[in-house]
């Protein structure tokens, strides 16, 4: 189903895939080597995309307009419109968002006895969780270790991640994994029990476990399940426009508005997690994401307004591969898992030019640098570049049915647009993928605002400058099971003493110092892709959001 | 109208952010649903009963952002895996009720479509841990996959593709295993139970022997209760003790030694 002007490459691709076999690995990149490819590249290092922080606790600190423009940017719901006087829900635990984190949040700290809520902005595993497909990491296997899994974190994060929180990632992944097995996610597994693990980008050992191509999607419905069973308040559609505080600036809850009646309520809670997510949806860059329609950065906002101390928010991950072709489906992630288990990088030509299995900022920068700089790419007839994923090989090198059986989803993908993945290679090109930074926390989840934990993607530190594939199914369930424990046991001290909104008047002062212009309103609470004569402001946009 | 908001108001004036060029991003159509429409390529859509010209080579979903709908309901991942954008529509000419996820469906001229964005499904409580996972559990917690009448709606109406049908059977028979290895690619959408003259909830049937299936009918892993044993008596503080200590030179230096940090092959 591609068109002529791709057919030839196909065909040189076709012709070079003996003599690629033979070829076997690619030699790794030296540090030096890693260094130059990324400030020549990689887009973070793009000078003009990012500015200054003019306000806040991260004033003076770069990061993307698109991130800054949130942050810099006014309450899209008046406050006086809140009653905090009356709120409607009194509870221990308030969870923001039940993707991965905020549900393993939810499960744990009611175990412990809390009384829990959880408030979702859309559906409970809307979630970039969901889509995860490759896998899951964790150092369970004879020749590997906790310590080793260390490294490799490190290794992946530039060596800038936070210690403390990289070591609860690793010395708690054995334990998720154990968890997951007994709530019933379906691992791949030998007869024996045995998982079947395998390479992802930057791993020295053979470590990422999946459930077929559905890694994901297997642990949020198993987990959502689980949910529903505990019987756990949830309140779906409903999105957090501002936190509170109590009069010393400790979290005291959540104000929020019902994005179908836009009822607009107050949760008091002893402790609150944010478990929000990313930001894909910003498109920072112009990039396409692979991101959930609710991946606006909504928890960054609410937190630094509330005094959090943000981290490492001048470094996004793009992903390597993104769909470059069928232009319907242009962004959506194509699985690390691809490469896993085999499948080339081949250019123009129809040659190899990075191992594939580069942590992604490499791997993504190889691929930018083929497109735009080497002219090696190839052109889809819309005048997008990429360069091909040579799927076929995997059913040589691992049989016949090898595609459909570990890959059904991203087969199903393709199949839809007429493309075979198992006869013809597909087109690829780097998409914004993940936030690496965020809310600093420490190793029990709390962030600099007291009574405020933050868990999952918001979260920053953890992985450093770049994260590893299979490190984030790991890291949303390690930090929601430690957010949720740790938010539960604080709520049994903790006597809440009035809850108001000091802290935005604060922010609005330094908005208004700042001379930040009052049509740019925050959250952004869901992206807005109608054409400009249809774009108008949510309805509970306050007057000037507009 | 359940589950969009339409604009009422069409304003020239713009909520969202200044938009940057950038060469690398790729933007003009990168995240645009709203490509600078060919008027010879607009196509006739019709949308819970109303009509809208749209450009043919969109998704559903993005033709309707294009047609003025802003989501709440109906569009979750945009990445065919979340379940929330479920469509069921006719063609021009044609009888059939077709179905597919309006993030990965084309539109087609004279296509007539509503979303499904939530059906009320019946879902069981249940203890996973105390669950045996033996023939009659499936049918203890959901009789009424008995009163299938095998007329196939489910099948027909799975966007995923899977024999839903095939797996109601053998939940029928009691396997659990066949109905987990079957039902796996279900992204819980709701079409099937739609469907359904018998009134099955055949996804939750599905979750629920798949979760049975993942805790109790697969082996446990031998390496991770090795792995926990030697986790829990404290075998590997002193290293990471070690490791979280030193400085970026010292684990450059460590991470980039292949006698110390091989690669397995």
């Amino acid at each position: 189903m591609y068109p002529q002007s791709m057919q030839e490459s196909i065909k040189r691709l076709e012709a070079t895939r003996d003599a690629r076999i033979k070829q076997g690995k690619i030699m790794l990149l030296a540090a030096e080597q890693k260094k130059e490819l990324l400030k020549g590249f990689h887009p973070d290092y793009i000078e003009s995309s990012m500015r200054a922080l003019s306000l806040g606790p991260n004033k003076g600190d770069r990061t993307p307009h698109e991130i800054a423009d949130l942050l810099e940017a006014w309450p899209i719901v008046n406050p006086e419109k809140f009653d905090t006087e009356r709120p409607k829900y009194d509870v221990d635990v308030l969870v923001i968002g039940a993707g991965g984190a905020g549900v393993s949040a939810a499960l744990t700290a009611a175990v412990q006895g809390a009384k829990v809520l959880t408030i979702t902005k859309l559906r409970i595993g809307d979630a970039n969780t969901m889509m995860a497909q490759g896998g899951i990491q964790a150092a369970d296997k004879a020749n590997d270790s906790p310590e080793r899994h260390y490294l490799d974190v490190l290794g992946g994060g530039h060596f800038k991640n936070i210690p403390a929180l990289a070591r609860a990632l690793v010395s708690d992944a054995p334990g998720v994994i154990e968890w997951l097995e007994e709530l019933g996610v379906m691992f791949d597994k030998e007869a024996d029990g045995t998982m079947v693990t395998i390479h992802g980008g930057g791993t020295s050992r053979k470590r990422m476990h999946a459930a077929r191509d559905y890694t994901g999607a297997e642990i949020m419905r198993t987990l959502r399940d689980e949910f529903r069973n505990q019987n756990l308040e949830l309140i779906e559609y409903c999105v957090a426009v501002e936190l509170l505080t109590d009069g010393k600036g400790a979290c005291a809850g959540a104000a929020f508005v019902n994005l179908e009646t836009q009822e607009h309520f107050v949760v008091r809670a002893k402790t609150t997690i944010l478990a929000t997510g990313g930001c894909g949806r910003l498109h920072i860059q112009g990039f396409p994401c692979t991101n959930h329609y609710g991946a606006t950065a909504d928890g960054l906002v609410l937190a630094y307004r509330a005094g959090a101390k943000l981290g490492f928010i001048d470094t996004i991950q793009y992903h390597p591969t993104g769909v470059a072709y069928p232009e319907q489906i242009v962004g959506q992630l194509i699985t690390e898992k691809v490469r896993s288990v085999g499948a080339h990088l081949v250019n123009l030509e129809g040659n190899r030019f990075i191992y594939e299995l580069e942590s992604r900022d490499i791997t993504a920068s190889a691929i930018i640098r083929e497109c735009q700089s080497r002219n090696l790419g190839v052109a889809t007839p819309t005048g997008r570049l990429g360069v091909w994923l040579d799927t076929p090989l995997i059913e040589v090198l691992k049989g016949p049915g090898a595609v459909k059986k570990n890959l059904p989803a991203m087969y199903h993908q393709y199949e839809r647009f007429g493309i075979y993945m198992d006869k013809e290679p597909i087109l690829t090109y780097p998409t914004q993928h993940y936030q690496n930074g965020g809310i600093i926390i420490n190793d029990e989840g709390m962030t600099g605002v007291k009574h405020l934990y933050a868990a999952g993607e918001v979260a920053g530190g953890i992985h450093g400058r770049n994260r590893l594939m299979g490190n984030s199914l790991l890291d949303i369930l390690v930090f929601g099971k430690r957010a949720g424990a740790a938010a539960a046991g604080a709520a049994r001290s903790i006597s809440l003493d009035g809850a108001g909104f000091g802290h935005v008047a604060a922010y609005e002062a330094e908005l208004k110092a700042a001379e930040v212009p009052k049509g740019r309103c925050a959250p952004m609470v869901l992206p807005e892709y109608r054409r400009p004569e249809f774009k108008t402001p949510l309805p509970f946009a306050a007057l000037g959001c507009e | 109208m359940a589950g969009q908001v339409k604009s009422q108001k069409p304003k020239a004036k713009s909520q969202s952010v200044e938009v940057r060029e950038s060469a690398i991003g790729n933007r003009q159509s990168a995240i645009s649903s709203s490509p600078a429409p060919d008027p010879s390529s607009l196509i006739t859509i019709s949308v819970m009963g109303e009509a809208y010209r749209v450009p043919k080579d969109l998704t559903i979903m993005k033709a309707m952002e294009y047609a003025g709908f802003r989501f709440i309901r109906g569009c979750g991942c945009r990445g065919g895996f979340c379940g929330a954008c479920g469509t069921v529509y006719r063609t021009k000419d044609s009888y059939k009720l077709k179905v597919g996820l309006a993030c990965q469906t084309v539109v087609e001229d004279g296509m007539f479509l509503t979303q499904i964005p939530f059906y009320p499904a019946n879902k069981k409580q249940y203890d996973i841990a105390k669950e045996p996972a033996n023939t009659q559990v499936l049918v203890r917690f959901y009789p009424e996959i008995m009163r299938c009448i095998a007329c196939n709606s489910c099948t027909k109406i799975c966007p995923q593709d899977i024999d839903v049908m095939g797996y109601i059977n053998a939940a029928i028979r009691g396997d659990v295993e066949k109905v987990a290895d079957m039902s796996f690619d279900c992204i819980m959408c709701g079409l099937c139970a739609s469907r359904c003259p018998a009134e099955i909830v055949h996804y939750n049937v599905a979750l629920l022997a798949r979760r049975l299936y993942g805790a109790k009918v697969a082996r446990k892993s031998p390496h991770l209760a090795e792995r926990m044993k030697e986790t829990k008596a404290g075998k590997f503080d002193p290293g990471l003790d070690k490791l979280c200590k030193m400085t970026e030179a010292e684990l450059s230096a460590l991470f980039y030694d292949p006698k110390m940090r091989d690669v397995e092959p």
